[in-house]
């Protein structure tokens, strides 16, 4: 199982996702997210899937629960660089990802959130 | 291949065939006078006569000239000749045959032959005239699908997408996937809806729309419809279509005022 990397840039958390997930892999994020967050007092986590093709409810799901769970370390979390299939696809799925916030790319979703602190 | 009477015939078309020729063009051209010239007329005719002479020879396949005749049918339905008079181009080429071959019975047996030749390359040439027909009725409505779904680029960041006539879904479907892809690649963070050429709204329509909107919103961009008409507003109300929070304005000009406000921009009188 590939382990996503979580960077860390000043106060905010990076997650590049590049690989194909997994179900297991998406568990295994959220686990590391909720850890580095409480580890490092993060006030933000940016998750780029712009190199993520596919898409199932249970991936939209966790992701929805990634930003609803730093939500509860006072962190904001953003979804940059969506696919237009994958986000036809989560609205196919009934998946509107409530709670997250979402950018064009990286450096609108870093200007986001420098823009709330 | 070919027996002594079909030569006997190919012989004496061979020989007949400016006659036979003058006839089928005369024949051919009552009444399609004033769509094409008698000169031209007489050029394609000829082309056909000759390939079919060669054919009842027995030298060259017995399928160039229906193709020849099929490639011609197709330039005949861009023009825009009736299917009538399509397949009465042909078969007049036995009236034409026919009257040339008069005085001599011994060549009947071998024009039975020729005519069901004919009669096939009739089928040939209405199937080609039929099947062209198809092609531009489906170039059409794919070249309307693409004329009325543009994504143009109001200003930097923003971008606006019009629309014109009646939505049904596979439109909306690729109203939706060219909104998102010029979303990628313009990075705009503003998209303006305007459907005030759209005639009538039914659920499906609107459901799609709304989709789109919740779409541009995942990929963080945000969506604002306007153009909306009264009759519109109306029937959206009637259905109990929830447009929920989706940011509606009255024409474009609002629409992209509060896109501008929303990225801190401000027009100002010169």
């Amino acid at each position: 199982m590939e382990r996503v990397p979580i960077l860390k840039i000043g106060s905010t958390l990076l997650v590049s996702i590049q690989v194909d997930l997994q179900d297991q892999s998406v568990q295994q994020l959220q686990e590391d997210v909720a850890e580095r967050i409480a580890a490092t007092g993060a006030k933000g986590v940016i998750i780029d899937i712009t190199a993520v093709e596919i898409v199932d409810s249970f991936i939209g799901r966790m992701l929805s629960m990634i930003g609803s769970m730093s939500r509860l370390f006072d962190a904001q979390t953003v979804l940059v660089g969506m696919r237009p299939a994958v986000a036809i696809t989560l609205v196919e799925l009934g998946l509107t990802l409530d709670g997250v916030q979402t950018a064009l790319n990286t450096e609108k979703g870093l200007r986001l959130l420098s823009g709330r602190s | 291949m070919v027996d002594a009477d079909q030569a006997r015939l190919a012989e004496f078309l061979g020989a007949g065939q400016p006659k036979v020729l003058d006839q089928w063009t005369e024949a051919a051209g009552r009444g399609v006078s004033d769509r094409i010239s008698p000169a031209e007329l007489r050029r394609e005719l000829a082309e056909i006569l000759s390939l079919t002479v060669a054919v009842q020879a027995g030298q060259g396949e017995a399928t160039a000239g229906p193709r020849r005749a099929g490639l011609q049918e197709r330039s005949r339905a861009r023009y825009g000749f009736s299917p009538r008079e399509t397949a009465a181009t042909v078969l007049s080429l036995k009236e034409a045959v026919y009257s040339q071959l008069a005085d001599s019975v011994e060549l009947l047996p071998a024009y039975l032959g020729f005519t069901r030749f004919v009669d096939d390359l009739g089928l040939q040439t209405f199937e080609a005239f039929v099947g062209a027909r198809e092609q531009i009725i489906a170039d059409q409505a794919e070249s309307m699908l693409e004329l009325s779904t543009p994504v143009v680029r109001l200003w930097d960041g923003i971008i606006a997408v019009p629309l014109v006539g009646t939505l049904d879904s596979a439109r909306t479907q690729l109203v939706m996937e060219k909104m998102l892809e010029a979303l990628v690649a313009t990075e705009a963070e503003h998209a303006v809806i305007d459907i005030t050429g759209v005639p009538t709204v039914d659920t499906e329509v609107a459901q799609h729309l709304l989709k789109t909107v919740v779409a541009a919103r995942l990929m963080g961009a945000d969506c604002i419809i306007t153009g909306i008409r009264p009759q519109i507003a109306y029937t959206i109300v009637s259905l109990g279509i929830e447009f929920g929070d989706v940011l509606t304005k009255q024409t474009l000009a609002d629409g992209l005022a509060h896109a501008l406000s929303r990225s801190g921009l401000k027009v100002v009188p010169a």
